[in-house]
């Protein structure tokens, strides 16, 4: 792009806009930040650009009155499984709707895609009630089972599998090797950056998972974070501080993860949007 | 951007005749094997937890059950009284409020976004990540901050507006206003999907067709309307499909900032079955909501569908 001078004060304007509205979508997240280090911020304290006596005592509140540390872990160990779980569903269903023809695989794929039409909200009640019975309420493996597989890192992962070329395969078959042997050294070791991009979504959606979470835990001591923060709300309605330390516990890994992972995750949104 | 699949003939089609022949059948007994074991890892799991929750829910929506007692039959009741009872159209009007309010500004403001950010511009992907970082947060989170910015007292929001003299509502406190805060805060946080979305399509369009447009005489404007927006199309249809579904299922966010009050003013479909199942244990009725909010959601989506011939452009 040749640029005159015609152009210099509308690329001005632009730059001006762009980083006003980018500090608008940032602040309230500093915001949060602040007031979540200004003791007794909320009915009486409002807080202030710059704390006069920052402090950490909210965050000491979460984590030794609240079972937050707990919290905590329950939330990073749920993903873990989470997107472990995925990772192999999703990896083994690609390679047989990309690699392994058989009678009525198109109808089974279009099975699996359509679950990702149906809402949460409908399976709730039955769910529910599938894991009373099993005796599944409130355990970890309640709250995990309805999360093993995923259409979307099924669909992804096999766009994913259909690009790796054919003849990588065919000549591992020569050397003798089985489906087992080229799906897991040929088709994974081909596949990492769209397992990168599941990676980051599994997780994510499990750390940020709600209505699934609040139904099947309901020990304090199993719950994750999203439904804690709830709670919290609940318990501190005016300790406006510790409120926001607990959305910033929550806010810091996936922020942690974005800055790490970015590429995966826009790119992720992006190949949504192209269908 | 092309997808390898559509390029892509299907492995082995199936032959047109003779499917009864048993002999035609090549799979060996090792080979059903190996499909199985890479299928049911995610088969057993779909069906135990996805399709056949979604049949019993069916099933559930024609009885009379409070999660607890047997279930007992009772047809279409739960449907007929639904249909009768007011609060059902209060609630699909809220919802439907939300989308009204949310879609229009998540689109104009993340289609600006993409426009600033599709240009010629310093630390582009920097200023990029600023405006996606709200999305990989959590609804609770969003609500509860928002909450706080929009607090009638000592919030952020009505101290910004006291300075210019001006008194700030109650937002989510006050029934007219807890559904604007509910909606201020859903589009700052998907803001930044509508965007990268959008930046995706802006991306793919072909830069002869804006010099075409140029040498035609065609002004920035015109060039918007007549080359940028219908060669967008089938990314605001995205958009516009994606974020009806999402926005009929709108629940976390009302959960935490308003649990649908005050005075039911934000009650949504979503909420309202939450509410039946576990609060008036009401679990037959709350299936059969859930089942007009998916018949809901499939009809709107199935209508963009057909509908897209008429203003979206592929090629």
């Amino acid at each position: 792009m040749a640029k005159s001078p015609r152009t210099r004060p509308r690329s001005i304007v632009l730059h001006v806009v762009v980083i006003a509205g980018a500090i608008a979508m940032f602040f309230p997240f500093l915001w949060t930040f602040i007031t979540s280090i200004t003791p007794g911020a909320g009915f009486s304290i409002a807080p202030q650009l710059w704390p006069e006596n920052p402090s950490f005592e909210a965050y000491q509140t979460l984590f030794t009155e609240r079972p937050f540390g707990r919290v905590v872990a329950n939330s990073i160990g749920l993903a873990l499984v989470t997107t472990l779980a995925q990772l192999f569903t999703s990896a083994t269903a690609a390679y047989a709707f990309s690699r392994l023809p058989f009678r009525g695989r198109g109808v089974v794929f279009a099975v699996y895609l359509a679950t990702m039409m149906i809402p949460l909200q409908v399976l709730i009640v039955p769910l529910f009630a599938e894991l009373k019975a099993f005796g599944l309420l409130d355990t970890y493996l309640g709250a995990l089972l309805p999360t093993f597989a995923s259409a979307f890192g099924i669909f992804l992962l096999r766009q994913a599998v259909n690009q790796v070329p054919r003849e990588l395969d065919e000549a591992a078959k020569l050397d003798g090797a089985g489906h087992f042997r080229v799906f897991t050294q040929i088709i994974i070791p081909n596949i990492r950056p769209a397992l990168a991009t599941l990676t980051v979504f599994a997780f994510m959606s499990s750390w940020n998972a709600f209505l699934w979470p609040l139904v099947v835990l309901r020990s304090p001591e199993l719950q994750t974070l999203p439904i804690a923060l709830a709670g919290l709300q609940g318990q501190y309605t005016t300790a406006w501080d510790v409120v926001m330390a607990g959305s910033i516990v929550s806010i810091l890994p996936m922020l942690a993860l974005y800055i790490f992972a970015q590429k995966y995750i826009i790119q992720g949104v992006a190949s949504s949007g192209i269908k | 951007m092309v997808l390898p699949t559509v390029l892509r003939a299907p492995a082995a089609p199936p032959p047109r005749y003779a499917p009864l022949s048993r002999k035609k059948k090549r799979a060996s007994a090792g080979y059903v094997l190996t499909v199985l074991a890479f299928l049911l890892p995610s088969a057993i799991p779909l069906t135990l937890f996805v399709l056949g929750p979604m049949v019993a829910a069916a099933w559930i929506s024609f009885t009379e059950w409070n999660l607890i007692t047997p279930m007992e039959f009772i047809g279409w009741e739960n449907y007929r009284s639904l249909l009768a009872d007011e609060r059902t159209g209060q609630v699909f009007l809220h919802t439907i409020g939300y989308i009204a309010g949310y879609l229009p500004l998540v689109y104009i403001g993340g289609l600006a976004l993409a426009l600033a950010l599709n240009q010629a511009l310093k630390g582009r992907s920097f200023w990029r990540g600023i405006y996606f970082l709200p999305v990989v947060t959590s609804w609770i989170a969003v609500a509860i901050v928002w909450r706080w910015l929009l607090n009638p007292n000592n919030g952020v929001v009505n101290l910004a507006l006291g300075w210019f003299g001006i008194d700030g509502p109650g937002w989510w406190t006050d029934p007219d206003w807890a559904m604007v805060s509910i909606i201020l805060a859903s589009s700052w946080k998907d803001l930044g999907f509508v965007m990268v979305i959008l930046l995706a399509g802006l991306q793919t369009i072909n830069p002869d067709l804006y010099d075409a447009a140029k040498v035609d005489g065609a002004g920035a404007w015109k060039r918007f309307f007549n080359v940028t927006l219908p060669m967008l199309s089938p990314s605001t249809f995205f958009v516009i499909v994606i974020s009806l579904i999402n926005g009929f299922q709108v629940f976390d966010q009302v959960y935490a900032m308003t649990g649908g009050g005050p005075g039911g003013s934000t009650q949504v479909v979503v909420q309202q079955i939450y509410d039946l199942t576990f609060r008036y244990g009401a679990a037959g009725e709350a299936s059969a909501l859930s089942w007009l909010l998916f018949i809901v959601i499939l009809a709107v989506t199935v209508i963009q569908i057909i509908g897209q011939k008429r203003w979206v452009h592929y090629g």
